[in-house]
């Protein structure tokens, strides 16, 4: 039972990562309809920025908030100096060119922080065991991560529904054409919708810092799961990537905590631990599939074009 | 008929060259050279096939690495399990390459334009991660293969020379095919939908069906690349289907000039020479190479032979 | 009675909320030239497409022959003897316009998946293809590549792959749209033509040549068909006149 909640918590804490970064590709993908593998890099440097931050402020807090305005502005300077060239191009274009930023910034990483990993240590308050329910522990970093995530996932919800920008957002997703018309300043929109994104995979990337060690490429892998989850839910579309994540997420933890004891239950033990592992790290991918099956354009496709 | 062209003509030149290559390194005692151009060679052939979806059909396959796995795999496990024959090995290797495809094609292409690029990028992280969970091979680790596949005494995969020219032949061999099957029935068809689906729909052709069978030689052809590339390095591990090595054979491809014949080789070549070249210079060549890549995007339309056939117009 | 050649029975498709085709019925006679005309945004391009199976009708059935193709495919229904040509061009843009047609004719001379022998050696093949350029007087641009042809010149070449892959039925949407005064009165005659070899559903904005050419009009406004018969009939019709031609500003203000 303990196990069981405390793995459904890490399933959602993960999901909700998973979330703010697909949030920002599937916002700049709608969009500008650009495609960027680099939102992979802005992760990690989201936590390579804490990393150095916190070490020289001595407080976890500010380091993160520092580290949130640094992506920020990185993200805006990539779009303004790069990225801004290749709206308008060829999808090949977006993953050759950003494949190129990828390499640099792996290799700037290495070259200013070094291939040893850094570690952000959390401070004591964050480190506190929680009782969630009658004789549940949870550790509270982890549970703020849930409620931060949640935070910005709602006011990314309201901020895209309800207020002015959103509608042009939302109008951009769906209409190019019209904001221009609008007379909308189509450059500044599209340099803080990157900004934003930029600012989303960077929060993602230093709140799961203290985690896992801060390394290069950690950017890498979760990308591809956030590009899972673009397809899973519909490329465009927050509420379908909001879904998909908290999906992704769960089958992730859960797949990875129960599928060897499950596996033990109907093979011999030397089979289900070879199986295992493969098996676990294949369920996504093979959620996938079914999806791409049963709706090739994903469970909630945006009303684009 | 056409006339001198400066693209023929360096096409021409590379061509000699891997050719002598073994010569100038028996000539020099330049071993380093040698196993260089192996190497290259073989990416060239993974090039190849990925040009053979990606600039001939169109199709955005940003998860070719797998194949290189998965033959290299056929090759390892086999070798670790006893058996030892090329002749087995290489067919298996093939079959399973050819197996994965089938599958991962058949649900791809159900989707088009970016999704068949993410997705196609997905599934070969997926074989990526299943190579990494097979710990009777290795896991993470990688495995060694002790012996190299045995073609009882036709041709020795350990003699380097022997190796080399086995490599280039297969090349050449895959060059050859291709262009047999752009000009073919099925490689205009696979073409034309590249160019305008819906049309080839209303002239009458199920458009899934042939780009399936295109994407399936495709991964089989680089099957074979894999199955080289194991006996090359003596190693298979999940590293080789790592996704940043699909984006290596995809920057290869567009280098030298998506859809055309020796346009992949020229990319391989030049891709590795470069990068070859960057890393003797500074240990942070990728620094120089990811803003590269960038200007290429941006400014190098139609790749290397691309630029060389405007140089032949003038 | 014979079976017609395509019969269409109520016919729906939306499109959110607008009904494109609103419980469309409709016959060809075998040897028939069939004209539909109707206003801008009418619906004429979503019903060829439902004819063709590039759409899906939300209820109805399309019939060739006496054979329900409602859910076919488009390709299927190619093999059975339908063919388009698209109001806005649609063709190989990088390919040789005897490419596009012998692309077209090739897809009905057996099987392709050949892998090795050369297509474009195939004799057959561009013989075919030679025909039907020489058909639509397009035979002296037979090795130029579409991207460089002219928009008269593209719209003849719709119509030689439509022809080479030897419809029974042929969908025209618009052959005539964007075409000069000669280039006009060319396909005007080619049609004349056409009709006594192949059955012919023909949408045309150009009235004159409509009235020339059809053996029957059925007249489609806001999705539906208001009225269906010879032309003598069609030019007498009080719902013609009033919804078609009441109308006409429409077509001149778009068109
Ligand atoms: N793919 C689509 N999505 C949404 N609405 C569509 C779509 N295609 C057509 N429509 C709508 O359906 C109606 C019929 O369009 P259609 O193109 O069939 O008209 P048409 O008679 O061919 O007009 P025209 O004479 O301009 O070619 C129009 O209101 C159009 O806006
Ligand atoms: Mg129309």
């Amino acid at each position: 039972m303990l196990l069981v909640v405390e793995q459904f918590l890490n399933g959602l804490q993960f999901g909700l990562l998973l979330f703010l970064l697909a949030a920002g590709l599937t916002l700049v993908f709608g969009i500008m309809d650009l495609v960027n593998l680099a939102h992979g890099s802005l992760y990690m440097m989201g936590a390579y920025f804490a990393a150095t931050f916190a070490a020289w402020t001595g407080s976890f807090l500010l380091g993160a908030l520092m580290a949130l305005g640094a992506t920020l502005v990185l993200g805006i300077v990539l779009e303004m100096t790069a990225l801004r060239h290749l709206y308008g191009r060829d999808h090949l274009d977006h993953v050759l060119a950003t494949f190129g930023l990828i390499l640099f910034f792996n290799e700037a990483v290495r070259l200013i922080w070094g291939p040893a990993g850094l570690a952000l240590p959390l401070p004591a308050w964050l480190t506190v065991p929680v009782p969630i329910l009658p004789g549940i522990h949870y550790p509270a970093y982890r549970l703020a991560i849930i409620a931060v995530a949640l935070l910005v996932a709602l006011l990314l919800y309201l901020g895209v529904m309800r207020t002015r920008i959103g509608m042009l957002i939302r109008a951009g997703a769906s209409n190019r054409e019209m904001i221009g018309a609008l007379g909308i300043n189509i450059k500044l929109l599209y340099t803080l919708v990157f900004g934003l994104g930029a600012a989303l995979a960077g929060l993602a990337g230093l709140m799961q810092a203290p985690i896992l060690t801060v390394q290069i490429g950690m950017g890498e892998n979760i990308l591809i799961l956030a590009f899972v989850i673009i397809v899973i839910g519909g490329i465009g579309s927050i509420r379908g990537a909001f879904l998909a994540a908290i999906f992704v997420g769960m089958i992730d933890t859960l797949g990875r905590a129960f599928l060897p004891n499950l596996l033990r239950q109907v093979l011999s033990g030397a089979a289900a631990s070879t199986a295992a592992p493969a098996l676990s790290s294949m369920l996504i991918y093979l959620l996938m599939a079914i999806v791409l099956v049963v709706r090739p354009e994903g469970l909630f496709p945006a009303n684009r074009r | 008929m056409k006339a001198f062209s400066v693209s023929k003509a360096v096409t021409a030149l590379m061509l000699a060259g891997l050719v002598l290559l073994p010569l100038y390194s028996h000539l020099t005692g330049n071993i380093f050279i040698l196993t260089l151009f192996t190497r290259i060679i073989i990416l060239a052939l993974a090039a190849a096939s990925l040009n053979l979806i990606m600039g001939f059909g169109g199709m955005m396959s940003f998860g070719h690495a797998a194949y290189l796995g998965i033959g290299g795999y056929a090759v390892g496990m086999l070798a670790q399990e006893g058996v030892g024959s090329g002749f087995i090995q290489f067919p298996v290797a093939l079959a399973a390459s050819a197996t994965y495809a089938l599958v991962i094609g058949a649900l791809s292409l159900r989707t088009r334009g970016v999704y068949f690029i993410m997705i196609t990028l997905a599934f070969a992280q997926m074989a990526y991660y299943v190579a990494s969970g097979l710990a009777r091979y290795g896991g993470d680790d990688g495995l060694t293969v002790y012996k190299r596949s045995d073609f009882s005494g036709l041709i020795n995969l350990g003699d380097r020379m022997q190796f080399y020219y086995l490599c280039l032949a297969c090349l050449l061999g895959v060059i050859f095919l291709i262009w047999r099957i752009v000009n073919s029935r099925f490689g205009l068809v696979v073409q034309g939908l590249r160019s305008n689906e819906q049309r080839m729909q209303a002239i009458g052709f199920a458009a899934k069906r042939y780009q399936l069978v295109c994407f399936v030689i495709s991964g089989t052809m680089c099957g074979l690349a894999g199955a080289l590339l194991a006996n090359n390095t003596d190693f298979v591990s999940p590293a080789v289907m790592y996704w940043t090595r699909s984006g290596d054979l995809m920057v290869m491809v567009i280098l030298g000039g998506m859809g055309t014949l020796f346009g992949p080789i020229m990319g391989a070549v030049v891709f590795l020479l470069l990068e070859e070249f960057l890393s003797q210079i500074t240990e942070y060549w990728a620094l120089i190479m990811g803003p590269l890549l960038l200007l290429i995007v941006l400014f190098g339309r139609g790749g290397i032979m691309g630029a060389l056939g405007r140089a032949g117009r003038g | 009675m014979a079976e017609p050649l395509l019969r269409v029975e109520k016919l729906v498709r939306r499109f959110g909320g607008i009904i494109a085709t609103d419980n469309v019925s409709l016959e060809v006679a075998s040897g028939e030239l069939h004209a539909i005309i109707g206003p801008n945004g009418a619906g004429k391009t979503t019903l060829i497409s439902q004819l063709t199976g590039h759409l899906e009708p939300h209820s109805g059935s399309v019939s060739l022959a006496g054979r329900d193709i409602t859910y076919l495919p488009a390709y299927r229904r190619c093999a059975l003897g339908l063919a388009r040509s698209f109001q806005i061009t649609s063709l190989l843009l990088d390919f040789t316009a005897a490419d596009n047609v012998a692309l077209a004719a090739q897809a009905h001379a057996g099987t392709s998946f050949r892998f090795f022998a050369n297509a474009r050696k195939e004799k057959g093949l561009r013989d075919a293809a030679h025909a039907a350029l020489d058909r639509v007087g397009l035979l002296h641009r037979a090795d130029v590549v579409v991207s460089r042809l002219s928009h008269g010149e593209r719209r003849e070449l719709e119509l030689a792959v439509a022809l080479a892959s030897k419809p029974k039925l042929l969908l025209l949407d618009e052959p005539m749209a964007g075409l000069g005064v000669t280039e006009s009165q060319r396909m005007v005659k080619l049609l004349q033509e056409l009709r006594k070899e192949v059955s012919i559903v023909l949408v045309e904005h150009d009235m004159p040549a409509v009235f020339a050419l059809a053996d029957r009009i059925s007249v489609l406004v806001y999705g539906r068909v208001i009225a269906s018969g010879d032309p003598a009939a069609i030019r007498q019709n009080e719902d013609v006149k009033r919804a078609y031609l009441g109308d006409q500003h429409v077509v001149t203000h778009h068109g």
